[in-house]
């Protein structure tokens, strides 16, 4: 009688949950992420490779950091701004980090609207994440002219100590601000979309011709996300270090 | 019944993509802010060596798993791909004490340079 049922293909077979749906997931000739559309898995594979690019960056940043032997500037005093007739240290790198992470619950947001079909909450959602988005793009501008202008670091050299400051702050700051941009601008195009009506009619997107769902705005905010969360890294190591 | 199928698989849940309560969203994004104040004041406050170390790390890696889990989902992700995407970034840990080694050892022969220059 049990053996009747498990033959039976009446009913779809469920896939072990655990180590052996690992194994079963993994080891027939079968996609092996279940349940995900392959947008988002290979979303998560872009991720992965670019963590390692990031990675790549922070870890040779501490490398040439540890085996330096000219001082290193005291990044608390090279980012403080005087505000209210006052010395703040690190007050903008701050600010920073609450505007990305409020970036990222707006983000958060958005994709829930979208699953429930709330096109205009999640539109609104989308374009907050973009504007605060930009703003941390347009404070980092900011960050770099003052670094620039008024401290003289340059990629080779600057008057406060070892050279490999320069060179490792504008690479791994400008990489993770290439990134915010272009997501900003994807946003703007997602935004787009929704209010659009796109995603509700199954609208093939640009230059593909699948049908628009919602899970592309679980894909952007994957890709948002991450931003958020190689910053949390970059504050961590090169600003508080 | 079918709500106490759609309980027992939750594979089956969640077909549609992953649909939460917004109020996780709203509480992790608060803890964030917390952890963010918490580890700026680290720097405000100039705490030193390693109990510096030991906060900023900490902190960093509860915002971090924070966003990974809660925000990016990978909470309610089936195993095999929360391991495809975990396993090879813990694998990192190796690139990093590979570049500590190696930065110990140029410094230290910088040392010898330097020191050799002086006589």
């Amino acid at each position: 009688m049990a053996q009747a049922s498990r033959t039976s293909t009446a009913e779809p077979l469920l896939p072990p949950e655990g180590i052996q749906g690992i194994v079963a997931d993994w080891s027939s000739d079968q996609r092996a992420f279940k349940n995900v559309p392959w947008g988002k898995a290979m979303m998560w594979i872009f991720l992965l490779s670019d963590t390692f690019i990031f990675s790549s960056f922070l870890i040779s940043y501490m490398t040439v950091r540890m085996s330096t032997t000219d001082p290193w500037p005291n990044p608390s005093e090279v980012f403080a701004l005087v505000l209210f007739g006052k010395k703040i240290p690190l007050i903008l790198i701050a600010i920073m980090t609450f505007v990305l992470i409020s970036s990222s619950g707006t983000m958060a947001m958005a994709v829930n609207f979208g699953y429930r079909k709330d096109r205009v909450k999640t539109f609104i959602l989308l374009l907050i994440t973009a504007a605060l988005g930009a703003t941390f793009v347009g404070m980092q501008a900011f960050e770099w002219t003052k670094l620039i202008m008024d401290e003289g670091i340059r990629p080779w050299g600057n008057p406060l100590g070892a050279a490999q400051f320069g060179s490792t702050f504008f690479m791994i700051t400008g990489f993770h601000g290439t990134h915010v941009s272009i997501g900003v601008i994807f946003l703007i195009i997602v935004a787009i979309k929704v209010i659009r009506g796109d995603l509700d009619h199954g609208r093939p997107g640009f230059m593909t011709g699948r049908k628009g769902k919602y899970e592309i705005v679980e894909i952007m905010g994957l890709y948002w996300h991450f931003v958020d969360l190689v910053w949390v890294f970059i504050f961590a190591v090169f600003y508080l270090w | 019944m079918a709500h106490a199928e759609a309980q027992q698989h939750p594979i089956v849940a969640h077909v549609e993509g992953q649909q939460h309560p917004i109020g996780i969203y709203l509480k992790i994004w608060g803890l964030l802010f917390v952890l963010s104040t918490a580890s700026y004041l680290v720097d405000y406050f100039h705490f030193q060596g390693y109990l510096r170390w030991f906060l900023i790390i900490l902190f960093m890696l509860l915002k971090a798993g924070l966003i990974v889990a809660v925000f990016m989902h990978m909470l309610w992700e089936r195993l095999a791909m929360v391991y495809a995407i975990l396993v090879p970034t813990l694998l990192l840990m190796v690139l990093l004490g590979i570049g500590a080694l190696e930065a110990d050892y140029t410094f230290f022969t910088r040392g010898v340079f330097f020191l050799k220059g002086l006589f």
